[in-house]
């Protein structure tokens, strides 16, 4: 049994323009040790659906699922009460901003003693001898000092590493890492993602990244969910997704990595990821995709073997009776661009 | 922290001198003087009136006058009363102790109430509570002081209505309470007349109420409105992802950076206490610096007036600086930004 399934997850906002869906039947499963990547633009629902794992989401969510299970729990039945001794403890996430994702006004030891102090208790002694050796786990120098410091007083960084610190401080199952470089630094970055490598290896955890950096995938995850629009569009094992992106959306974000292109000018997919108010009608990606045919404009694709395309690519060039298969190359993305 | 100290007490003297200026020239800008009014409606000669005027050293040119109540005031004396041929400074201590417990009482009661109350509606936006809430604190912070006294007094003291609580003064005319500390619930307290504590508390049920009234509805609105915003930070939601319990993230991650506001509104909410027991100490009759002040400013009492406005002035600057020193306690990034 997995250790984390999730089924036909959504989450739906009440806005004034009625309900936006910002994650459409979105499958996760995650096994012990494991290391998943969530990938996808801005906008795409990455974080809602994590967030909405963890309970997070505020009250003008709605979330529905046919399977949300942690080690054999349903998330979706059990009460807040029970939900909190899991979030925190044997489920955690860190987030993006370091810098303001840590409370200004209590020390960086408080912070990392109260969630091992809530969960899993001990005497201040313990607490302080624990958060020191968490402090030192995460690569901080001289962590006895640093108890006493406060946030604002260390970089992002350094704040990143406490993030980390206190949310493995429980020694979690799985944690999930909400874009957790993308506010630093890129030689911090290397060493965020290092460390959170790191720790999985040597503790065994599942590992949930939620990242638009495609290179960052490709050295840290084992399986990765492509999602777009809120839409789950590819799920593969990296080695394939990279070597052979079945989804059009998968296949345009790897040519738009520096060191895949080929022209003078770097390829990029036109257009932004639609909101409330521009859905397109058919596939979600038809506006923006170079292989859009009327079908795709008219009727939402269904799942195919873990793509959602009615044309899956294969080898770059899409399939199951392509109108334009001949026509139409891999050159394509440039003529596109100029269109839009 | 010393240079921060050293900085907010330097910026006080322009302030403390601006004050020293309107209160000497804003009561000498009121038609009639001292000695007229003494006089009452038997008059004076123009000679006698001179020669008074002398005697009390207005005779001598603005400039002088205001200068040597400056030189008094940094020896410590705010001169002479003329109604009560007491010293200023005197007059104002043997009264303060009345304001400053009355005053204590209604920033505690509005406090006690504006504060949860404001907490509870932002936890519960848009709920029946919260519009409630914020409806009766507008009301509360519209309502002018003088009319809603005379309201309650009517409701509670009156015989034909609930006759639940005396109308004026500190205390029942049945005891006599040493003074000791000048706070008389603890006078009350010290002494051996049975019932004198009970009294005093009756007798500042009201004043506290109507002088509470303003500051609790301000201190309820401000902190929904600061809990508000700060319940949507990261910080905030990182509390939740560590699984803690609604009250440690609300009572103490969200309340901890609130208080901020909250504090810097009950600092302000003092000089409008000391402004509003004029006219609560009026209506109850509360032997307190109010009471005194209007007073001193009918019978054109220039240096009690003067004093007085200076020493109030003093206490409000005072309160504000020890705000500013709870904000560097409350959230060390503000002390450490500028030092």
């Amino acid at each position: 049994m997995s250790l984390l399934e999730i089924r036909n997850l959504s989450v739906e906002f009440e806005t004034a323009h009625g309900l936006f869906r910002a994650v459409d039947s979105v499958d996760l499963e995650i096994d012990q040790g494991e290391m998943a990547a969530i990938v996808g633009e801005s906008g795409s629902g990455k974080s809602v659906s994590m967030l909405a794992l963890m309970g997070l989401l505020p009250w003008t969510a709605r979330i529905t699922a046919d399977r949300m299970n942690f080690d054999g729990q349903d998330l979706l039945t059990i009460s807040q009460k029970e939900r909190r001794k899991i979030i925190g403890k044997d489920i955690s996430m860190i987030f993006q901003e370091p810098m303001t994702s840590l409370n200004p006004c209590f020390t960086v030891g408080y912070q990392i003693m109260e969630v091992i102090k809530e969960h899993l208790g001990g005497t201040k002694k313990e607490l302080e001898a624990r958060a020191v050796e968490l402090l030192g786990l995460v690569g901080i120098p001289a962590p006895e000092s640093r108890l006493r410091a406060f946030p604002h007083q260390m970089s992002g960084g350094m704040n990143q590493r406490v993030m980390i610190a206190m949310m493995i401080a429980c020694n979690p199952r799985l944690l999930i890492a909400d874009e957790p470089t993308t506010a630093l630094d890129v030689t911090i970055q290397a060493q965020i993602l290092e460390l959170l490598q790191d720790l999985q290896h040597k503790r065994g955890m599942a590992l949930v990244l939620i990242t638009h950096d495609m290179g960052v995938v490709a050295e840290t995850a084992e399986v990765v969910n492509v999602q777009y629009a809120g839409q789950q569009v590819e799920r593969q094992n990296v080695v394939d997704l990279f070597a052979r992106p079945q989804h059009p959306y998968t296949h345009a974000l790897l040519s738009a990595l520096p060191e895949r292109a080929t022209g003078k000018r770097l390829p990029s997919i036109p257009g932004v990821v639609p909101g409330l108010l521009d859905r397109p009608t058919g596939c979600l990606f038809n506006p923006r995709c170079q292989f859009a045919t009327d079908k795709c404009r008219s009727t939402p694709p269904a799942l195919h073997s873990k793509v959602l395309c009615h044309y899956p690519l294969v080898d770059g060039k899409p399939t199951n009776n392509h109108p334009g298969v001949s026509s139409q190359g891999s050159s394509g993305q440039e003529a596109l661009g100029g269109n839009v | 922290m010393i240079r921060f100290i050293l900085t907010k007490l330097g910026l006080l003297i322009p302030t403390f001198l601006g004050v020293t200026l309107v209160a000497f020239s804003f009561i000498r800008m009121l038609p009639g003087d001292p000695v007229e009014l003494l006089a009452g409606e038997r008059g004076v000669s123009p000679e006698r009136h001179a020669e008074l005027m002398a005697t009390l050293g207005f005779d001598k040119p603005l400039w002088e006058q205001y200068f040597s109540f400056l030189v008094g005031i940094l020896h410590g004396d705010l001169g002479t009363s003329f109604s009560s041929k007491q010293p200023v400074l005197e007059e104002f201590f043997v009264r303060f102790p009345a304001t400053i417990e009355l005053a204590t009482c209604a920033i505690i009661f509005a406090a006690l109430i504006g504060l949860p109350a404001g907490i509870v509606a932002a936890v519960k936006r848009g709920s029946a509570f919260d519009h409630t809430l914020m409806g009766i604190s507008l009301t509360g912070y519209s309502m002018p002081i003088f009319w809603w006294g005379l309201l309650l007094i009517i409701l509670f003291s009156s015989p034909d209505m609930l006759n639940l609580t005396p109308v004026s003064g500190r205390i029942s005319a049945l005891f006599w309470v040493d003074t000791q500390t000048g706070f008389m619930l603890i006078d009350s307290l010290l002494s051996d007349e049975k019932g004198a504590f009970k009294s005093a508390a009756a007798h500042l049920v009201l004043p506290t109420i109507v002088l509470g009234t303003i500051p609790m509805a301000i201190i309820a609105r401000q902190t929904r409105s600061a809990m508000l915003e700060i319940l949507g930070e990261d910080y905030v939601r990182t509390a939740k992802a560590k699984g803690l319990s609604p009250f440690r993230i609300v009572g103490i991650h969200a309340l901890r950076n609130a208080l901020i506001t909250v504090i810097t509104v009950i600092g302000l909410q003092v000089g409008v206490l000391l402004a509003g027991a004029i006219l609560t100490e009026t209506i109850f009759s509360w032997p307190g610096i109010g009471k005194w002040m209007i007073d001193s400013i009918s019978r054109r009492d220039y240096f009690a007036v003067q004093g007085g406005i200076v020493l109030i002035a003093s206490i409000v600057m005072l309160v504000n600086l020890l705000v500013d020193f709870m904000y560097g306690l409350i959230n060390p990034r503000i002390l450490h930004r500028r030092s």
